[in-house]
């Protein structure tokens, strides 16, 4: 079957499988090598990318399924050279080791800080409780997400100047 | 990677497209929505479906309204609408103490409520709730709309009244004022399905007696409210005292089975606890929303 | 590069603790990280490549009957189906373990284990190699399994192993270590002794990125290329050679990024000489990357230590002597990874960081139908197990003589003058200063104020536990003269060059599997050398770029090729003072060292930065007698000693006394690594350790029913914590160097892992103190919990 979908903001049309998973769609397909997998049962969180903004665990989705939606994969986060700040985050507080994790860990973090600009540290560990790092601890994690959201100008915050201005 | 058994893939574009659709393809053909359950079970190849019907599309079914005296529910709804509802955390917040359990974060952007109530699985948060809360499933077919209680729609593990050529669309909560709600789980991690857990719903009267109540408990072999604590409760005023008594008679009511989750005495045990915790929780709320009343 | 200021330090430490080569600073394998550009065993692609799957056994013991594979053979895209019949008559059958026994690479005989691997099927793609896996039929004649270890030696009980000639029984091996009847004499006149059975259940490394590998043969040359998830690519090169005649020059391996190891990737798996086999077989590369259920049910296990503790002591709290006798599952293939002389590992330092008059062990290894490999996991040399032994071991003793067990850990400590300590195993403990340490975490901690706050909330009924560990443990393996993996010295080597324009390249033999390697040895050089850290590369993980040496496991990285690395940037050093003397036509004694640079004594406006040096020895300088045109150097690095890191931990859990949920709600870390190099990942590999330490007392366990079935084989059973399971970890340090390593550091890859289980247990035993629990074995489960709340404290296995 033939799917259209926007990866990255490009646009792909491909012929699959019915049954390929998204995951595999983006790896082996589109060479994105930067989305990994570690459970296959939608437990680690691993495989995390975004839906239309929205992180899913591309593992327990079909490629099928994203037909006609668009997906964000680690290669979409940073902006020609300049890295998102999450990732700059992630590199200035140490929130990872191995790197496996790391890819779905930032995407989730992106799509809080998004959602919410300004997140407790409950509010980060919540968000990334459907996924697991074998490295980290998580603190780390943490500080870099909070990390992020210190150095993100948000469209919220934007706004919030335009008021007080 | 475990990896599904091959099958055709067709996506509905509405209601009527899906029953046509389950009714062209027949037997062997399933229904993914959110696909949590579902996409594990097919990677395992324990489960083989010919054709899988998508119904991702189906955003008429993605609703939550109040409608008059019932909370609808389209079966569409994800776990995350449920749990950022306001409309929800005023009328049923054991609905929102439930979805703050359910899975994680993630796996709630995709899950839906139908999906969670037709998998069935005896672990399953929802369908106490939905017990407790005395819901009536909306199933359409070729011959049209079904209302089902939820003792009629549940038939047991896995198991539910909706036939293959039918759907599940909605889910209706009757709303009842001076009422509170509550549910509590144990699981050995965030994230795991519930050791056991227990749901409540309690209605005050004017005179402040318990003029309703219902308590559900997950995981631990009952798929019925347990009617026992009905008949000790209500026409009673709140007391610890009578919540010990329904605990008692919660861990006797329920089943459970030994597990890697914990021994019977340990589940039955839960039962009994949880129920105290959930009823005095609920009352509490039902207490609160009296006085809001009130003022 | 962003080089970060360091964190404040610790005036405990006494000016010793400056880190060195820049200390805290970002890691230089980041950037590609977070890019999503990290290069790991399934990213790779070559040209013509296949895709492997194996079919496993669905039961635990069995006779292999018959299997046919026509079916799958005819499948379009598969090319080739392998069986264990296939493999013997290339004698390929078996290969060795680790351990000096053999592992079936398919079964040939007898399955022994559930998941065992039956036959391989190549085919074009995953999807086809999954599908094919249905075709093959497989008839077994099931057998009675032997899955609790406790009845291995029974009379009578099935026979595993009757593939090794004369086997009757299910025994490996029996060790021991300390003197019997010298502890046997101090436990005889001991005023207390105390005994506890105390079970350290089956447990798993699951890294994230779960085991694989792209072999590549070709038939021309008949060089194999093999990409792995290893942790010892040099030793599984040497082992590849022994096992498949390939030879060993024409062999390479390369461990690309690595998903984590924490021991997983030490051994060499049945899939790994599948992948190869599948390669020669068909002529192209193949690649073999196992699901989670395949890696939790069939890759290397950890801990299953089954051990009678006893320990003696006085009646106002001198500790006198420990004694144990440890039951070791080990599976169904003595596939431990561990030195020659030391079947139980490193368990001999379960004498802990205590002064004691004696001390004895026994270890009886045993073979049960459960998957093999064993000591991963932060693999540590069954280290952990010790310490988590002795941990609480002190602890049940403090509740005996009614003594704090803060109070009972400090009054038994080896004192600071007494180091280098003799212990009563056979072990010399290089550096330490316990109390300082413990002090600190106490202070931290704030421990009396939690203890009168566990008064008042038991008062009121609530169950609120404070735990404390303080371990030592020994890392670094080895000394040559006493430590060898199948006959491989467990030293390390390095290279070191510096180019003609003053930039580096180390080239080094551990391989990292998200320790940051990259970073910490360009670290070490840039202090010997006085170079940026950013201007020197660290080559790692590629046979064919790095000098021999026995990978990273058992916090040996920085121990062994961390000394390698600062000793070859010392002889490059030296090296550049004979040139840089040529250049400023001086004697080599006139010359002094200040970090980058040569000076003439007493004239340091006199002198030669490396880069200068390095393009005079390129370059046209007349060079002294005996010294090549070059500024490069190669050591390879016999650690004289282990190296013994400590630390001192505490931990506070809140029990809920109705449903037996434990919230681990404070863990205080107090580590002493000896010299530090990057606090940043110093703190991050503690954190990480903490974290799995957290995960095997509250909730990580492989279990099997009574059919051998594997209960914990998908991330649905064996549970991780998540980051709503553990606290925002607080750290501290000490330093306490290490005599024997060119700059006194320690290692700190394990420490967390080792010393942290006892903590949380110790935790949780204190707070079911009110129940009257004196212990209770992990995984301290929520039911596990209120049983033993309800005095039903069992075993889990």
């Amino acid at each position: 079957m033939q799917i259209n979908l926007t990866v990255n903001g490009t646009d792909v049309t491909r012929e699959i499988e019915p049954r390929v998973l998204l995951v595999h769609f983006i790896r082996d397909d589109l060479r994105l090598t930067g989305t990994h997998w570690g459970c296959d049962t939608s437990n680690c969180g691993t495989c995390v990318v975004l839906m239309d903004g929205q992180p899913v665990k591309s593992c327990t989705v079909l490629a099928a399924m994203a037909d006609g939606h668009a997906i964000t994969t680690v290669e979409g986060l940073a902006n020609g050279a300049t890295l998102d700040p999450v990732q700059q985050g992630f590199m200035e507080e140490h929130g990872l080791q191995c790197g496996f994790c790391t890819p779905g860990m930032m995407l989730t973090a992106r799509a809080l800080l998004d959602h919410n600009p300004h997140p407790e540290p409950l509010e980060i560990r919540e968000a990334i409780s459907g996924q697991i790092c074998r490295c980290t601890g998580y603190a780390t994690i943490v500080r870099s997400i909070q990390w992020a959201a210190e150095h993100s100008i948000s469209a919220a915050d934007t706004a919030e100047e335009e008021v007080r201005a | 990677m475990q990896i599904p058994a091959p099958f055709d893939y067709v996506r509905a574009s509405s209601v009527d497209n899906a029953l046509a659709l389950l009714d062209r393809h027949g037997a062997e053909s399933r229904v993914v929505a959110g696909g949590h359950s579902l996409l594990p079970m097919m990677k395992l190849r324990l489960a083989r479906p010919d054709w899988l019907i998508d119904i991702n599309d189906l955003y008429e079914l993605d609703y939550l309204l109040v409608d008059g005296p019932v909370l609808r529910i389209g079966a569409m709804a994800r776990h995350t609408t449920l749990l950022e509802s306001d409309d929800i955390k005023r009328l049923f917040p054991i609905i929102t103490d439930a979805e703050r359990v359910i899975a994680d974060p993630i796996v709630r952007n995709r899950g839906t409520i139908g999906g969670s109530l037709c998998q069935a699985d005896p672990a399953e948060d929802l369908s106490t709730v939905c017990h407790v809360l005395e819901a009536v499933a909306v199933v359409r077919g070729p011959a049209g709309e079904r209302m089902l209680s939820m003792a009629d729609f549940h038939r047991g593990p896995y198991e539910t009244a909706v036939a293959q050529n039918e759907l599940l669309i909605e889910v209706r909560m009757p709303i009842r004022a001076s009422s509170g709600s509550a549910y509590e789980k144990v699981e050995r991690r965030v994230g795991d399905w519930a050791v056991a857990a227990a749901g409540a719903s309690v209605t005050l009267g004017s005179d402040g007696t318990i003029s309703h109540v219902a308590v559900g408990l997950t995981a631990v072999g009952l798929d019925r409210t347990v009617t026992e604590v009905e008949a000790v409760l209500v026409g009673q005023a709140p007391t610890e005292a009578l919540f010990v008594e329904a605990g008692r008679l919660a861990s006797l009511a329920c089943d459970p089975l030994a597990d890697q989750r914990g021994p019977i005495d340990y589940k039955r045990h839960l039962a009994d606890e949880l129920t105290r915790r959930v009823l005095r929780a609920a009352c509490r709320r039902a207490a609160a929303s009296v006085s809001e009343i009130t003022i | 590069m962003t080089i970060l200021e360091d964190r404040p330090t610790n005036p405990a430490a006494g000016g010793h603790d400056r880190p060195i080569g820049h200390g805290r600073m970002q890691r230089k394998e980041d950037p590609r990280f977070v890019r999503g550009k990290g290069h790991y065993v399934d990213d790779i692609v070559l040209p013509g490549m296949l895709h492997g799957a194996i079919l496993r056994a669905p039961v635990a013991h069995a006779r292999l009957v018959s299997i046919d594979t026509t079916e799958a053979l005819a499948h379009p895209k598969v090319l080739a189906v392998i069986t264990g019949a296939d493999l013997q008559a290339l004698g390929l059958a078996w290969a060795p373990t680790l351990s000096m026994d053999v592992q079936a690479v398919l079964v040939t005989d007898k399955v022994r284990f559930q998941g065992q691997e039956v036959a391989f099927v190549v085919a074009e793609d995953r999807y086809a190699a999954r599908d094919a896996l249905e075709l093959i039929q497989v008839e077994y004649d099931v057998l009675p399994p032997v899955v609790d270890a406790r009845k291995a030696m029974d009379p009578g009980a099935p026979v595993i192993r009757d593939d090794l000639a004369g086997r009757t029984d299910n025994h490996i091996f029996d060790w021991e270590a300390g003197d019997k009847a010298e502890t046997d004499a101090v436990f005889a006149s001991a005023d207390v002794v105390v005994s506890q059975e105390i079970v350290y259940p089956r447990v798993h490394p699951a890294p994230m990125e779960t085991c694989g590998a792209v072999a590549d043969f070709d038939p021309i040359d008949g060089r194999l290329t093999l990409y792995e998830t290893t942790q010892a690519p040099h030793a599984h090169r040497t082992l590849f050679a022994m096992v498949s005649g390939i030879p060993e020059h024409k062999i390479r391996v390369v461990s690309p990024d690595i998903g984590g190891g924490f021991g997983n990737k030490v051994g060499i798996y049945p899939g790994y000489i599948l992948a190869v086999v599948g390669s020669i077989v068909t002529g192209k590369p193949v690649k073999w990357v196992e699901d989670r259920s395949e890696n939790l049910m069939s890759t290397s296990f950890a801990r299953d230590y089954i051990m009678q503790g006893e320990i003696a002591a006085t009646k106002d709290g001198k500790i006198l002597a420990l004694r144990t006798n440890v039951l070791a599952d080990h599976g169904a293939f003595n596939a431990t990874a561990q030195p020659t002389k030391y079947p139980a590992g490193f368990f001999h330092i379960f004498t802990g960081s205590y002064d004691l008059a004696a001390a004895h062990c026994t270890v009886t290894g045993v073979y049960t139908n459960k998957a093999p490999g064993g000591v991963a996991y932060a693999c540590s040399f069954r280290v952990t197990e010790a310490v988590y032994l002795v941990e609480r071991m002190v602890d049940i003793l403090a509740r005996k003589l009614d003594m704090d067990p803060a109070e009972l850990r400090l009054k038994n400590f080896i004192k600071p003058e007494q180091f280098p300590y003799a212990n009563k195993t056979g072990w010399e403990y290089d550096s330490g200063d316990y109390e300082p340490t413990m002090r600190l975490s106490m202070k931290m901690a704030g421990y009396d104020e939690l203890r009168r706050e566990q008064k008042e909330k038991r008062a009121r009924g609530e169950l609120m536990g404070i735990g404390i560990s303080f371990f030592t443990e020994t890392v670094g393996a080895g000394p040559r003269k006493d430590m060898d993996i199948l006959g491989l010295g467990m030293a390390d080597g390095a290279e070191l060059r510096i180019h003609p324009t003053g930039k580096a390249v180390v080239r080094i033999s551990v391989q990292s599997q998200g320790q940051g390697h990259e970073t910490t040895f360009a670290q070490i050089v840039a202090e010997e050398i006085g170079i940026p850290p950013e201007d020197i590369d660290v080559v790692h993980g590629d046979t064919d770029q790095t000098p021999f040496g026995l990978g990273t496991y058992g916090s040996r990285s920085t121990p062994v090729s961390g000394a390698a690395v600062a000793l070859v940037a010392r002889k490059v050093r030296e090296k550049a003072r004979f040139i840089a003397a040529a250049m400023l036509e001086t004697r080599p004694e006139d010359l002094e060292w200040e970090k980058g640079r040569w000076f003439v004594k007493g004239d340091p406006s006199v002198g030669k930065t490396i880069a200068e040096i390095a393009m005079g020895a390129h370059g046209t300088v007349a060079l002294p007698e005996g010294i090549e045109g070059n500024l490069d150097a190669e050591v390879t690095y016999d650690p004289p000693n282990l190296t013994f890191p400590f630390g001192a931990y505490i931990c506070v859990v809140d029990v809920d006394p109705g449903t037996g949920h434990v919230k681990v709600r404070r863990f205080i870390a107090v580590d002493d690594c000896g010299t530090r190099i990057n606090p940043m990942i110093i703190e991050g590999q503690i954190h990480g350790g903490l974290t799995d330490g957290v995960g095997m007392a509250l909730m990580e366990f492989i279990e099997f029913d009574a059919e051998g079935n594997c209960l914990g084989g998908s991330f649905m059973d064996y549970l991780i914590p998540t980051a709503m399971e553990v606290p925002d970890w607080e750290t501290g340090f000490t330093v306490t160097p290490s005599p024997h390593h060119p700059i006194g550091a320690k290692g700190i890859g394990e420490s967390a892992t080792v010393g942290s289980p006892p903590a949380v247990v110790n935790a949780v035993v204190d707070a079911l103190a009110p129940f009257g629990v004196v212990h209770m074995d992990m995984p301290c489960t929520p039911a596990r919990v209120w049983e033993a709340m309800q005095g039903r404290t069992r075993p889990p296995v």
